[in-house]
């Protein structure tokens, strides 16, 4: 009960950046060279036209008041008209967001538990050859591009063996799963690591502390030390990695939803930008960035409830 | 001075992180060295088209076989070396400085320059790092060059970060109040003391980024945003071979095993670095 003022205090905090992303997303389209308004009527528009609609979208506005009209449009969920598409960009967006976050959620599904695991038995044998190997397979896993290793995985597993499907999405849940098993693969396979990383490190620092000589002088069991004591004491730094990485997760999801065309926000992205629709690209970094402020939310929400010590 | 985490106190770290340092230089040099002289040396061009000879397995005359337009592979991942190492090289060095300047200045004066850059930082954070490149190359049009400025308005956060952090711990150091008691100009201070001080976790994260980069400039390369066909950069030769990748196991395989090797080569260097210098990752 007690932490919602905290909880409050931190939403209230949230607010300037919150703007701070309207403001880059609203600029983000000032970067471009050419003229939205000349790319959405066409080429054989005339000079007349092309005006009026300028004066009619408000273009021709100082640029704080074309923001204020943006930020205005936002607060009433318009993110605008697809150049290309001719839809609301919302409506694109919603349309395909749960298959991104299908493929995030089985990405999580299938690297924490690998994560955890790989991280105690580093652990436990820190310095023995399973802690090597795991150490080689990790360093190896980040640097492999993600879009190489979808191809490749979709060509031995896919193509020669026939185990999975290779492209798009599938329908209803169990055909979800069998589609997006190589996609999700791929990204774990470079996520993995880099929790293992974390984690191995973050369980070898609590293993030396004073808390668990005092148990082991105690005569607790070992293991019941490290069930209890230890791997709950390590999984906050790894948590707090956890959310960086699903935001990175998000951004690599671009590329791997192009590799096996799943059609996700990704390549409503990669669409969006090689047709020059800005209004789409504009709307998706708007979303991947309120997604991301989600996530971190969350792990910070998630963090005072595993350690009431930590400050929000 | 090592309760400020300044200097590596452990004696056994000397021989600490020095295999890393070895196996990770050696692989940075090789590839330095093929990029620099490969092409000359191999004598191919890389964009010789050959329709008699194409999508053919590797063998004496194609040491790694040819693609959809019987061009030598071998020649093209030598070409792409040079374009991948200036790649990596070029897309951290814009980001690295101007984190650095930001990070200091911030931690150094403090303040209400701190709250303003730190809260820059936080917007910026808050958008995921390969959508913010995608969405700032897609407004400014597909290429390298684009590229690089995409990464410099997105890529020097985390620099300033870590070394606002460093200087926030450096303030307070003996030496940098003895240097301030001196009377010496801040500005002074803070590039010929402080900065000198915080570079050795710059130096290790830049290796460590240097593959982030590389794996976003050959990611843009394979989805048509970074560099163009028929230059052949491996992000862009492993699009080439999609299509193709069921005729021949060899037409994707490496290119990226090229840049894994490459991305390898750095995240080792950067990892004995830590060990070396004492750095936490």
């Amino acid at each position: 009960m007690s932490r919602i003022p905290a909880i409050g205090l931190r939403l209230v905090q949230l607010l300037p950046v919150l703007i701070g992303i309207t403001i880059v997303t609203f600029l983000l389209v000032k970067l471009s060279p050419g003229d939205p308004v000349r790319l959405m009527l066409g080429d054989r528009a005339t000079e007349e036209t092309v005006a009026a609609v300028r004066a009619q979208l408000g273009f021709d506005l100082p640029l704080w008041k074309q923001y204020l009209s943006y930020a205005g449009n936002l607060l009433q969920g318009d993110l605008g008209q697809s150049i290309r598409y001719r839809l609301p960009v919302l409506d694109l967006i919603l349309g395909v967001m749960p298959r991104t976050l299908f493929l995030a959620t089985y990405v999580l599904v299938l690297s924490i538990p690998a994560t955890v695991i790989l991280s105690v038995v580093a652990a436990r044998h820190a310095g023995k050859p399973v802690d090597q190997i795991i150490r080689i397979l990790s360093v190896i896993g980040m640097t492999i591009p993600v879009f190489w290793l979808g191809i490749m995985l979709a060509r031995f597993l896919g193509v020669e063996l026939g185990l999975f499907p290779v492209s798009g999405y599938g329908d209803g849940f169990i055909d979800h799963l069998h589609h997006l098993f190589l996609p999700a693969l791929s990204t774990s396979v470079w996520l993995v690591p880099m929790l293992v990383r974390n984690l191995r490190a973050s369980i070898l620092e609590q293993m030396e502390a004073d808390y668990v000589v005092a148990s082991r002088a105690k005569g607790l069991p070992a293991r019941y030390i490290f069930g209890r004591h230890i791997l709950p004491n390590s999984l906050l730094p790894t948590l707090n990695l956890l959310g960086v990485m699903i935001a990175f997760l998000i951004g690599g999801s671009v590329i791997v939803e192009i590799v096996y065309a799943v059609p996700g926000l990704g390549g409503l992205m990669i669409e969006a930008v090689l047709a020059r629709d800005y209004t789409v690209i504009q709307g998706l970094t708007l979303f991947y960035a309120l997604g991301t402020v989600i996530v971190t939310l969350s792990v910070d929400l998630i963090s005072t409830w595993i350690d009431p010590r930590v400050q929000l | 001075m090592s309760h400020l985490g300044l200097s590596t106190a452990v004696p056994r770290a000397r021989s600490r992180g020095s295999i890393e340092i070895s196996i990770g230089g050696s692989l940075l040099s090789a590839w330095l060295f093929l990029a620099i002289f490969g092409p000359s040396i191999l004598g191919v061009d890389p964009n010789q088209i050959d329709l008699v000879a194409i999508l053919q397995p590797p063998h004496a005359d194609h040491w790694l076989g040819t693609d959809q337009l019987g061009r030598d592979a071998l020649a093209r991942i030598l070409m792409g070396a040079r374009i991948d190492i200036l790649m990596s090289v070029l897309g951290v060095l814009p980001p690295l400085i101007i984190g650095v300047v930001v990070g200091l200045v911030s931690g150094y004066f403090g303040g209400w320059i701190d709250s303003i850059l730190m809260r820059l930082v936080d917007i910026t954070v808050a958008f995921p790092f390969l959508v913010l490149v995608i969405a700032i190359v897609g407004m400014l049009g597909p290429g390298l060059d684009n590229f690089f400025v995409a990464l410099a308005l997105v890529g020097w956060v985390s620099y300033a970060r870590l070394i606002r952090a460093r200087g926030l711990v450096l303030r307070e150091a003996e030496f940098i109040q003895a240097a301030r008691g001196l009377g010496y100009p801040p500005l002074y201070i803070l590039f010929r003391h402080v900065m000198p001080k915080a570079l050795s976790p710059i130096a290790v994260y830049a290796m460590s980024d240097a593959v982030m980069v590389m794996l976003a400039g050959a990611s843009l390369g394979f989805v048509g945003l970074g560099v163009q066909p028929p230059t052949p950069e491996w992000g862009v030769m492993i699009a080439d071979g999609q299509p193709f990748v069921t005729m021949g196991w060899w037409i994707c395989l490496f290119p990226g095993m090229a840049a894994a090797s490459l991305g390898l080569g750095f995240l080792l260097l950067s990892d004995g670095l830590a060990g070396r210098l004492g750095v936490r990752k």
